[in-house]
């Protein structure tokens, strides 16, 4: 079957997303898109008529009937309704899963991986050796109430008795789901084989028990495929069937109802496979943050739960210190005034930056919230791979311990920024800057948004398994993402090394679309923006005396770069980058910097 | 006419008040419909199941996890005594046995042999659940809670901490912009729920825990004394778990900030009746704000009472609060409710809401307003 027209949803805990997706001259391409409330909660309880509501407003703006009455018209019928029609869904507080390893930093790890890779947050981790004793443990896994338990554990054939000392504990535990009092907890058991038949006779019972294949079947592999789908699976059969409406939504569907960050993962993975490139994307929003990486060919995701922009700002303070935020701030301010200020901010939510100060100081928040989150992700995404030879098992602890990053900032090709602070930034320069400077790209690095966060709907359109309609529904995901989805900030060049004040350390020569040429020569501690539109130039890039771009120190680099609605930036301020402690000095740095990529207004202090 | 959704917070001074009591798990309701309550009074108890002990015999009688069954002395589902001998091993021509006692009066859940652990739970925790609030038992939730109806006054705060506490409300300060001084607070206000105007010093604050105060309501505290309060810096507004005496409720924010006139008064009106107050509060999706209920007596009732749970939207006409810089705290009239998005000092673009502050109208993000709720 040939599809001509997608309608997809993705149910938010505030508010339904939908967008249509049409075939026009063998172009797949965004058509509308509308909103509505999310109706999960009281006194609708029913998600099915927000998804009515958001997919009417798309059928007044697109000028077509696609409901009849309370139905998605599918099939499409003429030029009535859709050819299919899918859905994500984050509502009602998305997944949420506890994990257990027999060694933290061993199956621990690859549990962990496997649910937040699965879309879920992970609320815990147990393991044999997290240094807690058993009823420590117990009292967690009841106050917690996960959705869904991920239990692993050793190699196969392997030692069995840690893995059912974690079993044993989790049922004298006997965990109770968050949703549906009278249902069992699902508990996935992927762990060494040989335990499975004392795991069924411990868990079988008392919990929702489910086999997959070893999630670490030996030290040096993963295999996390198996557990990821099995998680999908059960979030459909348990978790979906006890949210309000769901069992409606899950009947209209063409493919199964994906978590929304699970389905992000999902295409942020087939992108950097499809163009064989490296992909880092960042998802900010009020409560939590989420990054995903695809480094040599390795996709990973983690969630840093209370590091948001709103419910949970004041833990960004917590965590980095004023200190840390003041420092992207490029005036004098009240330190007892700004703490206030941010409380406030935690208490009441939903306010907006009115005033020019209280968006800078937003948005130099935010620069500590990724950044932070971004060093959780780099410690977390490590290869496990590295090292192909036969080890004991003190080598695989010391190897997991000091696992080196996947995430290699210079291998880095694209950047993806979405949630409200960078979305919805009222400038596009104070996007690209807060990429930058939280991020550090080192090289040259792509930088996008998605600006209505579509990349979830386009996720489970490129998921889809249905053999007749998986062809084109990828097809559409990747034409309306390359064409739709993205704004293209531009391009960063950040040379790598040593060097001081107003040495030279990049020089870029630049033929533009129209064929003019430009030449930069950019000194050490300086940006310079040059405006391009997301159009191919031509550069030859040399850096300074020890300097590195990506073909190694002093190495001349030419290539094809592209502008976007930010334009070029050659980023000279080193990496890593210092800001002067003197208070002068850095109001002075960042005004500069501010200035040269036209970030603000002009600030009156 | 333009119309807004803004969420305010509410201060009634006759409405009905609705409260759920209930039980964590299954349990027992102590109370009849229609029976009238007092705060202190329990309406519902239950046990909680008992914590969990495992004891890995096998590794202390270092024997086998697939001979336990051999060593141990009880079987599942036996009571236990603490010290008791539960397991022992056979020794050596029966000399130099080693045995484990158990830790703690339980009872053995599990013993598997292949982990040779054993698992043993203590007895049930009792709880109860007490009233709360003054009021009649509007309705019984069998094996549940119950819904306790009162009247009076309610108020909801912004963000509270400490859980619930109740007491004599005792006003301190003669306006609503005065603070809270520590020389304020003395023994008598011990068991009290003491109100003041825009702020409440750490000093004062801890005086007040000293002198075992029930409870402050004030308009604010500064954002960075919670810490020494709490022990932690406060990183997500979830709070009502706090073990302190005296619960804190700030009206406005964080920051020296007046209280809301209204609010004022109305507490000042009620200058040493009984109120319960509760500093919970949650900031995430299904939001709880901390509250003060001051259950009035029928012949205090005037019955002009309104719905402690209507919540209508901002129009001309409506009295509004800023909760954001560069206004905040500013109370104002709604001009005009325009419909085409405005551009802000920051760029941003919203829709806004025409507000007359002290005799000059200016445009604020709808977002920073918060609709103030009288009656």
């Amino acid at each position: 079957m040939e599809i001509k027209s997608i309608l997809a949803t993705d149910c938010g805990s505030t508010t339904t997303k939908a967008i249509l997706i049409e075939k026009i001259a063998d172009e797949y391409r965004l058509a509308v898109r509308g909103e509505a409330p999310t109706t999960v909660e009281a006194p609708f309880e029913d998600v099915t008529k927000g998804v009515l509501n958001a997919v009417m407003e798309v059928e007044e703006l697109a000028g077509r009937k696609l409901l009849n009455g309370d139905q998605i018209i599918t099939p499409r019928n003429g030029a009535d309704g859709v050819d299919i029609y899918i859905s994500t869904s984050s509502a009602g507080g998305g997944l949420q899963m506890m994990v257990a390893g027999v060694v933290k930093s061993m199956t621990g790890e690859s549990a962990e991986r496997a649910a937040l890779g699965a879309g879920s947050i992970v609320m815990d981790v147990l393991a044999s050796n997290d240094g807690r004793k058993p009823h420590e443990k117990i009292t967690r896994i009841r106050q917690l109430r996960p959705d869904m338990i991920l239990l692993s554990g050793g190699i196969d054939g392997g030692t069995t008795k840690h893995v059912v000392e974690l079993a044993e504990i989790l049922a004298a535990a006997n965990p109770k789901p968050r949703l549906g009092q009278n249902f069992k907890l699902p508990v996935i058991y992927a762990g060494n084989k040989k335990a499975t038949e004392n795991i069924k006779e411990t868990l079988g019972t008392i919990t929702d028990l489910d086999i997959t294949e070893n999630i670490r079947p030996v030290l040096e592999r993963e295999n996390l495929k198996p557990s990821r789908d099995k998680i999908h699976d059960l979030f459909m059969e348990h978790v979906m069937q006890q949210a309000p409406g769901y069992k409606k939504l899950m009947t209209w569907t063409d493919a199964p109802i994906m978590p929304t960050p699970g389905a992000v993962g999902a295409l942020i993975e087939m992108v950097a496979e499809k163009e064989d490139i490296s992909v880092v994307g960042v998802d900010i929003g009020g409560a939590t943050t989420d990054i995903f990486s695809v480094f040599q060919k390795q996709f990973n995701r983690t969630v840093s739960a209370n590091l948001g922009m709103s419910y949970s700002i004041c833990n960004v303070l917590a965590e980095t210190g004023l200190k840390n935020v003041l420092r992207w701030v490029p005036f004098d301010i009240d330190e007892k005034e700004l703490t206030n200020r941010i409380g406030n901010k935690m208490i009441r939510p939903t306010t907006v930056p009115q005033s020019l100060e209280e968006l800078v100081i937003e948005q130099a928040i935010a620069r500590e919230a990724l950044r932070l989150s971004f060093i959780q992700h780099k410690s977390f995404a490590v290869n496990l791979k590295g090292v192909q030879k036969e080890r004991t098992i003190s080598d695989a602890f010391e190897q997991t311990d000091s696992g080196e990053s996947l995430v290699d900032m210079m291998e880095l090709d694209l950047m993806i920024g979405s949630g409200g602070v960078l979305s919805h930034a009222p400038r596009r320069e104070q996007s690209a800057r807060m990429l930058i400077d939280s991020f550090l790209p080192e090289g040259i690095t792509q930088l996008a948004v998605d600006s209505i966060f579509m990349m979830p709907q386009l996720g489970v359109m490129a998921n889809i398994e249905k053999e007749d309609l998986a062809k084109d529904a990828r097809k559409a995901a990747i034409e309306v993402f390359e064409k739709d989805c993205l704004i293209h900030l531009g391009t960063c060049i950040a040379p790598v090394g040593p060097s001081k004040s107003g040495t030279a350390v990049l020089t870029a020569e630049l033929t533009l679309p129209g064929g003019s040429t430009e030449r930069h020569e950019i000194k050490f501690g300086d940006i310079v923006r040059i405006e391009v539109p997301y159009e191919p130039v031509n550069a030859k890039l040399t850096p300074g005396k020890g300097m590195d771009i990506g073909a190694g120190k002093n190495e001349t680099i030419e290539t094809t770069i592209y502008g976007g609605v930010v334009g070029i930036i050659l980023d000279g301020r080193g990496r890593p980058m210092t800001i002067s402690t003197d208070p002068q000095q850095r109001i002075a740095d960042l005004t500069k910097w501010s200035n040269a990529v036209n970030e603000y207004p002009e600030i009156k202090v | 006419m333009a119309h807004a959704y803004t969420p305010g917070l509410k201060v009634l001074h006759e409405t009905i008040i609705n409260k759920e009591r209930r039980l964590p798990l299954k349990g027992t309701v102590t109370v009849e419909k229609g029976q009238a309550v007092t705060p202190d009074d329990i309406v519902a108890t239950t046990d909680l199941p008992g914590n969990v002990q495992m004891v890995n015999v096998a590794n202390i009688l270092n024997i086998d996890a697939a001979d336990i069954h051999e060593a141990m002395q009880v079987k599942e589902g036996m009571k236990v005594k603490k010290g008791e001998q539960i397991a022992e091993t056979k020794g050596l021509f029966g000399l130099f046995k080693s045995n484990v006692e158990a830790p703690v009066d339980s009872t053995v859940e599990v013993i598997s042999d292949v982990t040779g652990q054993i698992v043993l739970r203590e007895p049930p925790i009792p709880v109860e659940i007490d009233a709360y609030i003054s009021g009649h038992i509007q309705d019984v939730i069998p094996e549940e809670g119950v819904m306790i109806k009162s009247e009076g006054v309610f108020i909801q705060g912004i963000f509270g901490i400490g859980g619930e506490s109740r007491g004599e409300l005792a006003t301190l300060t003669d306006s609503r912009e005065d603070e809270i001084s520590a020389a304020m607070i003395t023994p008598e206000m011990k068991g009290k729920i003491i109100v003041g105007g825009s702020l409440i010093s750490l000093s004062a604050y801890k005086k007040a825990l000293q002198l075992q105060v029930a409870g402050v309501v004030v308009g604010g505290f500064n954002y960075f004394d919670l810490e020494e309060i709490l022990g932690y810096t406060l990183g997500v507004a979830i709070t009502g778990q706090e073990d302190l005496i005296t619960s804190l409720i700030l009206t406005e924010g964080y920051g020296k900030i007046r209280m809301g006139q209204r609010t004022f008064e109305l507490l000042k009106e009620n200058h040493g009746k009984f109120a319960s107050v509760n500093g919970a509060t949650q900031i995430r999706a299904g939001v709880i704000r901390p509250e003060i209920v001051i259950p009035l007596k029928k012949e205090e009732l005037k019955g002009d009472q309104k719905d402690a749970d209507a919540s209508e939207g901002i129009q001309a006409g409506s009295l509004v609060r800023v909760i954001r810089a560069p206004y905040f705290g500013r109370m104002g009239k709604v001009i005009e409710l325009p419909s085409d998005l405005r551009k802000m000092e920051s760029e941003t673009m919203v829709r806004v809401a025409i507000i007359e502050i002290d005799g000059e109208n200016i445009d604020i993000p709808r977002a920073n307003l918060e609709m103030v709720e009288t009656d």
